[in-house]
């Protein structure tokens, strides 16, 4: 029995505007950690922001745990790539007790909680600081807590470190599937970064070049975890995932070939 | 962004001092040179006799009495345009309908400055006090209206997602997300206003006023009192940077945060 549920997703923006994704279909089990990867502008993103309940689809319907999608709720809470989401007036601290703030928790009891995310991510001793008085790196720490004190059951990630550098993204990447093998969320990672998708995910959805694009093919990651990604069944899978998607971003380059 | 506090760094604390007391004698030396060798000292008095008379009506009690008045004029037109400019700010950045509404008049009033209002402020309401804070609050009130708005629809569209990811409702997403990203916008509109209500107020007392820094400007003018008018100038200067510094400080203890520390 599925968890999240796609169903026939078309998505335009505007009643006229060009189908960005069409007949968009997938189901996600509870707990899996699935990531989905795809030329660029083929709509991943778009997908995240249907399930997150941002844009509502032209067709078709999502539901999860038996319930349709109707906007935006605390069981499903997004962690974008830019850090913007973070209030900058607020400190490290402040931010993790927002979501707790809202929920009417009592402020002693929610201090104790952010103060446990923060830790949970690594970043004690850093409560008392603005955002922009953290590196990148960090302020995508502080959105996992954020996202983390609510203990959601589902959580959106929308290429979250892909403004880091890279070994900073590494070691994020350990710490993320150390805290979904704890948490067993169930998480919907873009990237288009195919060594971070295979690094992290179960499964591999990857996606046809837009317009009108859909799910081409899913992959099954049967690594055992932790992960190497010299090792040589590492470097086959990402062979055989590259494939498939390489032939749709040829199709991305050749339609901008014919355009020029 | 970067370059600049790059060049203010690259100047030492210790050099700043002297080099802005290198510039503050030279001004002062240019000012008697000036007064002395090159323009009659009745059209402009030498620095010495500007502070003798400045102390002069320190001790007559006018300057402190014009001061006063002008700066309860700001005090009051400025309060109330901030309390107006706000929410209608807010408002208008908030909601469509409002925006469409009121933009026009916004958009054609900023253009027609206070001083074209003085005339019409002085035959409406007379020449005391409420022709002065009418003046006061119109300059006040479209340059915070106006921050408002843009800095209200303006807040990253992040930032509302994920408080609604959490669960947010309008109120909780207006108190705790828009107001607080929006105080900058706010502050910054109220200092630029307050500068300008200096300009403002001036103006009105050189039309028509029994007191007020510009009353006394312009009434030493006319009897080529130009020391005590000088004196105003200088007070006029003086007061507006200690309003700005008051204003600074204000902020700094009461909304450092907003200013976004990093």
């Amino acid at each position: 029995m599925a968890y999240i549920t796609f169903r026939g997703i078309d998505f335009r923006y505007g009643a006229q505007g060009p189908l960005i994704i069409r007949g968009f279909g997938l189901e996600m089990r509870r707990g899996e950690f699935f990531t989905l990867v795809g030329p660029s502008g083929c709509g991943k993103t778009t997908v995240l922001n249907i399930l997150a309940g941002f844009e509502a689809p032209s067709a078709g319907e999502v539901v999860v745990d038996g319930e349709p999608v109707r906007g935006p709720q605390r069981d499903r809470i997004v962690i974008f790539q830019e850090p913007d989401s973070l209030y900058p007036w607020l400190t490290a601290l402040e931010n993790v007790e927002f979501p707790l703030r809202v929920l009417g928790v009592s402020p002693s009891a929610r201090r104790t909680r952010a103060r446990e995310a923060l830790q949970l991510v690594g970043l004690h001793g850093h409560e008392g600081k603005h955002p922009g008085q953290l590196s990148g790196g960090m302020k995508q720490r502080v959105q996992l807590a954020r996202a983390l004190v609510l203990e959601a059951p589902v959580l959106l990630m929308d290429e979250p470190f892909g403004a880091l550098d890279a070994q900073t993204r590494i070691i994020l990447q350990e710490e993320l599937v150390q805290i979904a093998g704890r948490t067993r969320q169930t998480i919907l990672f873009i990237t288009h970064d195919l060594h971070e998708a295979i690094f992290l995910a179960d499964r591999i959805g990857v996606m046809t070049a837009g317009p009108d694009s859909a799910i081409k093919k899913i992959v099954e990651v049967e690594l055992p975890r932790p992960r190497v990604r010299g090792s040589a069944a590492f470097g086959e899978l990402y062979e055989r995932i590259h494939q498939i998607l390489s032939e749709e971003v040829r199709r991305v380059l050749r339609r901008e070939d014919s355009l020029l | 962004m970067e370059r600049w506090p790059r060049l203010r760094a690259s100047i030492p604390a210790s050099d700043t001092v002297r080099v802005s007391g290198v510039s503050l004698v030279g001004f002062v030396l240019l000012w008697q040179v000036a007064s002395t060798l090159w323009v009659p000292s009745i059209l402009l008095p030498t620095p010495v006799r500007t502070l003798l008379a400045l102390a002069a009506m320190l001790r007559e009690g006018v300057l402190p009495h014009d001061a006063g008045v002008s700066l309860s004029r700001i005090a009051i037109g400025f309060l109330i345009g901030t309390a107006v400019g706000v929410p209608l700010g807010l408002a208008m950045g908030l909601f469509r309908p409002v925006l469409v509404f009121f933009e026009p008049y916004v958009q054609f009033f900023r253009f027609v400055p206070p001083v074209a209002w003085i005339i019409p402020a002085i035959l409406w309401f007379g020449i005391g006090e409420t022709s002065k804070i009418f003046l006061i609050f119109y300059t006040t009130v479209f340059l915070v209206l106006l921050n408002t708005m843009v800095g209200v629809s303006a807040v990253p569209r992040n930032q509302i997602r994920s408080a609604r990811c959490f669960g947010a409702g309008p109120w909780q997403l207006f108190l705790w997300v828009s107001l607080p990203a929006t105080m900058p916008h706010v502050l910054t509109g109220m200092r630029i206003a307050m500068g300008n209500s200096f300009a403002a107020v001036v103006g009105a007392e050189f039309i028509a006023a029994q007191a007020g820094l510009g009353f006394l400007i312009i009434d030493s003018g006319t009897w080529l009192a130009t020391d005590r008018m000088f004196a105003g100038m200088l007070t006029l200067g003086l007061l507006g940077i200690l309003a700005d510094l008051l204003f600074r400080a204000v902020v700094a203890r009461c909304a450092a945060r907003y200013f976004f520390p990093s």
